[in-house]
């Protein structure tokens, strides 16, 4: 790029002088001692290309494979469900829907094995009809998918088969029915395997299901309906004409379309989470190229001086540097695709458990070509910043070696076009990451905010230095300190490279440990770890009998009661719906309450607003119920508003008394409503009994007992809940540790490739040194000296500005609490504090063991 | 001889700025060198010889005052144009030979052509090789040849694009007395069958006595301009 002249103009001349063959062999020539030195320059740009072609490419797959396997993703065109059983008026519209149809039922359940007394909470499925349309069942044997549902047959799943040593032909016994083992559930088309880790499936006809004494009052029960439409019905045109008698029923429809938009939504964390890895990797390698193509030039002034000496025009000179780069940046990118595409085998692999699809790797060249090319353009970009002053370099150079150039550099237009066009390209690209303008230009505006901070920040620690300069300290420490204002400094490179990588591994960590512990669980030795769900008013009596009976502490007994609501602020639900200027979900309008009643706040809830009242008279006054803040936000509700409830049938008025706030994350009963004692206790109700035990035998014999006795009760074991849950959320973490491992792996080569390549700028004056008489021991502690202050001081401003970065991601972007922990900081500070050090030292060894002559020799 | 000289110097003048402070180490020079002729510039450190080099090369600008090489005036022109004229008429040596490191001996001699886009340049880049008397050394890089050798290859670097005029600055400055006595024999030895106009900066009064005419600075202004004074049993008694 020329010094004048228009940038169209410019980037034309500039594209026929690096299509001379000589400019290329030149280029070639002169990168022949530094090869391995680029080295470095180019696994920071591979990594970056390899995070992003192993992402996208995943997308890719996962996108294909959702799209090839839709239809499968529901078994059928169209399914409804409701949480009631379907009335005569749903089943008269259902008739009118063409095709076929089947019903399924489901609810979760003990299941007993009577071959070796064991019980375990299942989800069971009464299914009648041909479902699934679309994919199979896959069982062992093939055939039991289809002939289980004549007979008294049960299909199991397979790692609860093996679990407890169940065998085809074994008995299992769902509520009171008892039936035959006759397959091996091993793959149900449309649900991650992750999700029977909890509650492991068993199928059996629908009608010994509805026979079996588990649907009743208080069961919680789904129901579904569903449709296999004739080829020429389009089932989304159908769910639309049927939505408004849908609704008024009480019933909610899904179509393949729905239910790959609810897959999406459920893979959005997980999907923003990877391109932001994909995105901080890719920067790093650009900060990476940046610094090293900065120091790496500084090595070839007097080359380019020489040649401008010889008749080389500023834009040859340019050129001859920007094909390295170039050529460079290629072998990167491509490097970087290859990896990417080794480890979008992996990621399948890793993340198969919750995928809902079967993924195949297929290469994706549109992956593998948008990563490298990427991978290029960033290259070229962030190259262009340290490139632009070749052409500045004057010839004068080779007269006088103690020539410096004005500093023209801040006057250059075409650096700032070049700052425009990294802007330009980071925003472009977080756009097409986040699918947000304001998310991209946050993204932007923090990059460009950090990178002025660190600038400034570096500044003031050369102005500081010089200021403040300790005469009296001794001539090590001295030198050391004075490393960091003299000519020839490399404070801002590496406080920019070191600090911005700091910055942003510290961010995606400081991201990654929020989500992680979003999804972690919280525990106890004295909490409850058994659960006995499902249970009716007149059988708590008798349970809670038993459980004395054998030893076992009930800690908590919290009774339930199943209502909707009928009325919000004086507003009928059905018209608050059907309001087209309603905003936010449907849901809490609609669905199916649980609240309990009791006198005071459980210790994993906290008072926001008002104040909660502990029993109340609903003759006498409006009775003031406990709402959960996410319910207030969603039913934009305040202290004092009015709710009516429809307690099956009978309303009951209540005003929103206090709001809460309620810890998900406990295995306790948690309520979006709670209500005063004095209300409910004559309506329709269940109880959840919270017990502990001490061993598993112990756990395994209160289950038994309790589910023989009654069949509708469910028992959960919490420890098996807890450690199957760890097993999967330990799984969740694998993943995202795995791939922040890249922006790691990245980070540490852009530190160690800043490190490396400006051994240059140290080499000569410590071969001086050794000349004059200094011991290595001299030398190294002024290395030592200048690299601890670089190391801290970059690494304490990156680590002091990703606080703010993960609080700006972790708030708008992911939506996920925000609380670092000082220790991960620590940690941080003394690895990139202690790598540079080390790195530094360990670049430095070699100039200390041979003779100086010897060095200048090598190094020229 | 035509009457205009290929090198005219018309009241240079050279500043430069220190923080507030200017200092002028040029002043008002005016001089022209005859093509085909040898021209020394001499004088003490300090005195102005290599800023004035830079100017006449084209390496830098003046402050006031102009350059004319073979009619063109240098300051009026932009940094690409002068970079041509550099490439077509003019040759370098240098005291600290200024060869790229990461270029063979031959690569180095090659550089001028090649960057006029000329082929076929590499018999001819042999040919003034084995004129230096290294034929021999062609895949050598720099750090693998001693100051004498390398001096050698930035003079056949120096020729091979036939220049107007050749600037040499204190070409013998890193050399022993006896390389650098070889060395001022092939600077003339080349310069004389090149036709070439030659203008060395140099504190060596002898190498001066050698040229044809020496210019004498001190404190930025030309003190001396005369025609010089062969030496010839000085030169011989340090040979």
């Amino acid at each position: 790029m020329p010094a004048d002249g228009e940038p169209a103009q410019a980037t034309a001349i500039m594209m026929m002088v690096v299509l001379k063959p000589w400019i290329w062999r030149f280029a070639w020539r002169d990168s022949r001692s530094s090869r391995r030195r680029l080295l470095l320059y180019v696994s920071s740009i591979s990594l970056g290309v390899a995070a992003l072609v192993a992402i996208s490419s995943f997308g890719a797959n996962l996108e294909r494979a959702v799209d090839d396997q839709a239809r499968t993703l529901l078994g059928a065109d169209l399914a409804v469900r409701s949480n009631r059983a379907f009335d005569e008026e749903a089943e008269a519209l259902f008739h009118s829907i063409p095709g076929e149809s089947s019903r399924q039922i489901s609810t979760s359940t003990m299941a007993f094995f009577p071959k070796n007394s064991a019980t375990r909470l299942v989800v069971a499925r009464g299914l009648s009809g041909d479902f699934p349309y679309f994919g199979d069942l896959e069982t062992v044997p093939p055939e039991a998918a289809r002939s289980f549902r004549s007979g008294r047959s049960a299909l199991v799943d397979d790692g609860l088969m093996v679990q407890f040593g169940i065998e085809l032909g074994d008995e299992i016994r769902i509520g009171n029915q008892t039936l035959e083992v006759v397959g091996r559930l091993v793959d149900i088309p449309g649900e991650a395997p992750a999700v029977a880790m909890v509650g492991p499936r068993v199928y059996i006809p629908y009608d010994l299901l509805t026979e079996s004494g588990l649907i009743q009052y208080g069961s919680r029960v789904s129901y579904r309906a569903l449709f296999k439409l004739p080829e020429d019905v389009d089932a989304e045109e159908l769910s639309r004409s049927l939505r408004p008698q849908l609704r008024q029923l009480q019933l909610r429809s899904e179509t393949v379309e729905d239910r790959k938009a609810s897959l999406g939504r459920a893979m959005e964390n997980l999907y923003q989470f990877l391109n932001l890895v994909g995105f901080v990797a890719l920067l790093l390698g650009g900060i990476g190229v940046a610094s090293s193509i900065h120091l790496y030039l500084k090595q070839k002034i007097s080359t380019v001086a020489v040649l401008r000496c010889l008749g080389a025009k500023p834009r040859q000179a340019f050129a001859i540097y920007l094909c390295q780069a170039a050529a460079l940046g290629a072998v990167g990118a491509a490097i970087g695709g290859v990896l990417g595409l080794g480890v979008q085998f992996l990621l399948p692999e890793v993340l198969r458990d919750f995928l809902p699809v079967q993924l195949d790797f297929r290469l994706s060249w549109s992956a593998l070509a948008s990563g490298v090319f990427l991978g290029l353009g960033i290259t070229l970009l962030f190259a262009l910043l340290p490139l632009l002053p070749v052409r500045l370099i004057t010839p004068l150079l080779t007269l006088r070696s103690e020539f410096e150039a004005s500093q023209t550099a801040f006057k250059d237009r075409a650096r700032w076009i070049v700052l425009l066009g990294i802007s330009a390209a980071i925003f472009v690209f977080a756009r097409s990451q986040t699918d947000s303008w304001l998310q991209a230009l946050g993204f932007c505006a923090g990059l460009a905010g950090v990178f002025l901070l660190l600038a400034g920040t570096s500044r003031l620690v050369m102005y500081s230095a010089r200021r403040f300069f300790p005469s009296s300290w001794s001539y090590v420490w001295r030198q050391g300190l004075a490393n960091l204002f003299r000519p020839q400094n490399q404070t801002l490179v590496l406080m920019l490279s070191l600090g911005l990588g700091t910055f942003l591994i510290m961010t995606l960590f400081l991201v990654q440990s929020g989500l992680l512990a979003n999804v972690a669980l919280t525990g106890g030795q004295d909490r409850p770890n058994l659960a006995f769900m499902d249970i009716q008013t007149d059988q708590v009596d008798e349970i809670l009998h038993m459980a004395h009976e054998m030893n076992l502490p009930v800690l908590q007994r919290t009774p339930m009661v199943t209502m909707r609501l009928s009325k919000v602020k004086g507003r009928d639900v059905r018209e608050i719906i059907e309001d087209p200027r309603r905003r936010g979900p449907r849901w809490p309008y609609t669905r199916e309450y649980r609240p309990t009643y009791r006198t005071q706040l459980s210790d994993a809830e906290t008072l926001l607003e008002g104040s909660f009242t502990g029993s109340a008279d609903p003759e006498k006054e409006d009775v003031p119920v406990s709402v959960e803040e996410g319910v207030v936000r969603l039913l934009d509700l305040k202290i004092g508003d009015e709710l009516v409830w429809d307690v099956q049938g009978v309303p009951i008025r209540t005003v929103v008394g206090s709001v809460r706030r309620v810890d998900f994350q406990r295995f306790q009963p948690a309520f979006l409503v709670v209500f005063p004692e004095g209300v409910l206790e004559q309506a329709p109700q269940f109880y959840v009994l919270l017990a502990r035990t001490e061993t598993s035998e112990q756990s395994g014999m209160a289950q038994r007992a309790v589910v023989a006795r009654f069949p509708n009760v469910s028992a959960i074991d919490l420890t098996l809940i807890i450690n199957t849950l760890d097993d999967i959320l330990s799984k969740i973490s694998f993943v995202i540790r795995f791939m922040a491992l890249f922006s790691v792996v990245t980070g540490l080569i852009v530190l160690a490739g800043a490190v490396v390549t400006g051994r240059f700028q140290r080499i000569r004056e410590s071969v001086l040194l050794r000349t004059l008489g200094a011991s290595r021991k001299q030398v190294l502690r002024i290395l030592l000296i200048e690299y601890f202050f670089l190391g801290s001081l970059a690494a304490s401003a990156g680590l002091a500005l990703s606080l703010a970065g993960g609080w700006a991601l972790s708030r708008f972007v992911f939506e996920v609490d925000y609380s670092p922990a000082a220790a991960p900081f620590a940690v941080a500070f003394l690895i990139a504090g202690g790598l540079t050090v080390i790195i530094g030292m360990l670049n430095s060894r070699g100039i200390l063991d041979r003779p100086p002559l010897e060095v200048l020799r090598a190094e020229s | 001889m035509k009457n205009q000289g290929i090198l005219e110097s018309h009241s240079l003048t050279k500043t430069y700025q220190s923080g507030s402070r200017s200092l002028t180490v040029l002043k008002d020079v005016s001089f022209s060198i005859q093509e085909g002729s040898t021209c020394s510039i001499v004088g003490p450190s300090g005195s102005g010889k290599t800023t004035l080099l830079g100017l006449c090369a084209g390496l830098d600008r003046p402050t006031s005052g102009s350059v004319l090489l073979d009619g063109v005036d240098l300051s009026a022109l932009d940094e690409e144009r002068l970079a041509e004229i550099r490439n077509q008429q003019i040759g370098f040596v240098f005291q600290t030979f200024q060869l790229i490191p990461t270029l063979t001996a031959l690569e180095n001699i090659m550089v001028p052509m090649e960057l006029r886009g000329e082929r076929r340049i590499r018999q001819r880049a042999l040919d003034l090789l084995g004129q230096v008397g290294l034929a021999d050394r062609s895949d050598h890089y720099p750090t693998q040849l001693s100051g004498g050798e390398q001096q050698r290859i930035a003079l056949a670097r120096a020729f091979i694009n036939r220049p107007k005029i050749l600037f040499a600055d204190e070409p013998t400055g890193n050399l022993d007395a006896e390389t650098s006595e070889r060395i001022e024999e092939l600077i003339f030895k080349l310069n004389r069958e090149a036709g070439t106009t030659l203008v060395v900066v140099t504190h060596d009064l002898e190498l001066a006595a050698r040229t044809q005419r020496i210019i004498r600075l001190k404190g930025g202004k030309v003190i001396s301009d005369q025609p010089s004074q062969p030496q010839r049993s000085t030169v011989s008694a340090v040979v």
